[in-house]
C-alpha cells in the first residue's frame, strides 16, 4: 500500500491505495470521478486517456502510485461550471458522438492535441492524432469535425486575449 | 495484476540497489510492462521507476554525436529541435510509434531493454551502430540486441544512454500492422562514413537483423533502383497470422527502397 497525493482538476487529494492499483481505478473508485472510462483495458481504445502534468496519458496503462505528486485532469475538470469546455461544446454541436462511452477520452485527446498544434490542425493530423482513440459507432466523421472546429475556436479565443493583453 | 511494490528511484545509484529487491522489475514508461503485468504474462514482486530521474532525460547532440537519455520519451526523441537537425529519420521513427498517449510515456531505454522483435528503436540503433550505455559499460548495438525480448543487460543493470554518429544519410520506413501499430517490416537504412548499413525489424525470427542482400545491392550506388529485383530470402522471417515470411522478405525489399528514395529526398 502506498500513499498517493495528486492534484486532480485542480484540488488537492490523497488516498491509500494498493501499488498494483491503475490510476484509471483510483479516479473511478477512489475518487468517484466515472467520467474516465475503462474500455479495451489493453491500452488500445483511448477511454480513459486523462492528462498527467499536461500530457494525455492512458490512465488504464499508468499505476496510480506512478502519478503520486503529479498534476491530473480529467474530463469533469475541463467544464467552467455550467459553461461547456469549447471541445465539449464542439462535439455537442458536431454530434461528436452517439453512444458516447470514448467520448470523455476523445475530448481529453482533442484537447491535448489542440494545445500542441497552436499552429492549427487539418484533417489528416486530426485523423493521425487519434489513433489511439477509438469509437464504435461514428466513422470518426463527426469526431474530426468537432475538433477541427474546436481548434478554430480556441484559436479565435486566445488571439481575442492576446488583443485584450496588449 | 498481481501485488507488487513499487519504488521512485532517485538516481541510478538508488535504482540500482532497489533493483536487488526480491524479483524486481525496472519500470520506466511502462507501456510494456504494466500491460504484461496486468495479463499475468510479467508478476514482478517490486519495480523499480526510473521515469523521474532527471539524470535520464534529455537528447544532447554535440557536433555530430547524439546522446539520448533512457528515460526520455518518443514524444520528446520526435520533437527534440537539435535531433530534427542531427538526425531527423530517429526523430520521425519515434513519431511513428504507438499512439500520441503512448509516446508521451515510453521510453527510448525501455524500449530497447524490451527488445520486442517488432519495436522500431532497435532498428534505428543496429543501423546507426549505435552505442547503448548502461551503469556498468557501454554495449554496441550489434551485441545488444540477442534474440527475441533478450539483450546482453545482465540482472539488475540499467540502461542510461544511447549515442551515436549523426549519419549523412538515414530513414525509416515501417509497414505497421494498423491495429497494434507495431511493425510487420520495418526497415531503417544509413548512409554514413563507414558505408550502408540496413536493420530490419518485425521479420526476423530472432529479432532484429541487417540485411546483407540490401546492403550489397546498395554499397555500390546508394540509389533506390540499385534495389530493383533484389530478393531477400524468407529464410529466418516470422510467418505468423499477420504475414507470412514471403510477405515480409517482400516487404523488406519494398519499405528499404522507400527508406533510401526518403533518404536522398
Amino acid at each position: 500500500m502506498s500513499d498517493v497525493s495528486l492534484m486532480v482538476n485542480g484540488r488537492r487529494v490523497s488516498g491509500v491505495a494498493e501499488d498494483r492499483t491503475l490510476l484509471v481505478h483510483f479516479l473511478r473508485d477512489n475518487l468517484g470521478l466515472t467520467g474516465t472510462h475503462v474500455g479495451c483495458d489493453t491500452s488500445q481504445c483511448g477511454a480513459c486517456v486523462v492528462h498527467v502534468d499536461g500530457k494525455a496519458v492512458k490512465s488504464c496503462t499508468m499505476l496510480a502510485v506512478q502519478a503520486s505528486g503529479s498534476s491530473v485532469v480529467t474530463i469533469e475538470g475541463l467544464a467552467n461550471g455550467a459553461d461547456l469546455h469549447p471541445v465539449q461544446a464542439a462535439f455537442k454541436e458536431h454530434h461528436g458522438l452517439q453512444c458516447g462511452f470514448c467520448t470523455p477520452g476523445m475530448i481529453m485527446t482533442a484537447t491535448d492535441m489542440i494545445s500542441r498544434h497552436p499552429e492549427g490542425l487539418d484533417e489528416a493530423t486530426v485523423r493521425a492524432e487519434l489513433e489511439g482513440n477509438i469509437c464504435r459507432c461514428t466513422g470518426y466523421h463527426n469526431i474530426v469535425k468537432a475538433i477541427l472546429a474546436a481548434s478554430k475556436t480556441m484559436a479565435k479565443a486566445s488571439k481575442g486575449k492576446a488583443k485584450q493583453a496588449a | 495484476m498481481y501485488s507488487v511494490n513499487y519504488h521512485r528511484a532517485a538516481s541510478v545509484a538508488d535504482a540500482a540497489k532497489l533493483v536487488k529487491n526480491g524479483d524486481a522489475k525496472l519500470l520506466s514508461g511502462g507501456m510494456t510492462l504494466i500491460p504484461a503485468m496486468k495479463t499475468r504474462l510479467a508478476a514482478p514482486s517490486d519495480l523499480v521507476d526510473l521515469s523521474r530521474i532527471k539524470d535520464l532525460q534529455g537528447v544532447k547532440v554535440s557536433g555530430k554525436t547524439v546522446t539520448i537519455g533512457a528515460a526520455t520519451t518518443h514524444y520528446d526523441v520526435a520533437n527534440d529541435q537539435k535531433l530534427q537537425k542531427a538526425c531527423p529519420a530517429l526523430a520521425h521513427l519515434a513519431s511513428l510509434i504507438g499512439d500520441p498517449a503512448v509516446r508521451h510515456k515510453g521510453t527510448i531505454g525501455g524500449s530497447i531493454a524490451n527488445n520486442d522483435p517488432a519495436a522500431d528503436y532497435p532498428a534505428a540503433l543496429l543501423a546507426l551502430g549505435a552505442t547503448i550505455v548502461t551503469n556498468k559499460r557501454e554495449i554496441t548495438a550489434d551485441k545488444f540486441f540477442k534474440g527475441l525480448f533478450e539483450t546482453a543487460l545482465k540482472d539488475g543493470e540499467i540502461v542510461t544512454a544511447v549515442s551515436f554518429t549523426a549519419p549523412a544519410k538515414a530513414a525509416y520506413e515501417k509497414f505497421r500492422n494498423p491495429a497494434s501499430r507495431y511493425a510487420i517490416v520495418g526497415v531503417f537504412v544509413v548512409k554514413g562514413k563507414d558505408g550502408v548499413s540496413v536493420a530490419v525489424t518485425g521479420a526476423g525470427d530472432d529479432g532484429v537483423f541487417r540485411s546483407k542482400e540490401i546492403e550489397a545491392a546498395l554499397a555500390k550506388t546508394f540509389d533506390a533502383a540499385s534495389l530493383n529485383g533484389v530478393k531477400v530470402p524468407a529464410k529466418n522471417l516470422m510467418s505468423d497470422i499477420h504475414a507470412s515470411s514471403d510477405y515480409r522478405a517482400s516487404l523488406i525489399a519494398v519499405m528499404a527502397k522507400r527508406a533510401v528514395a526518403a533518404a536522398n529526398a
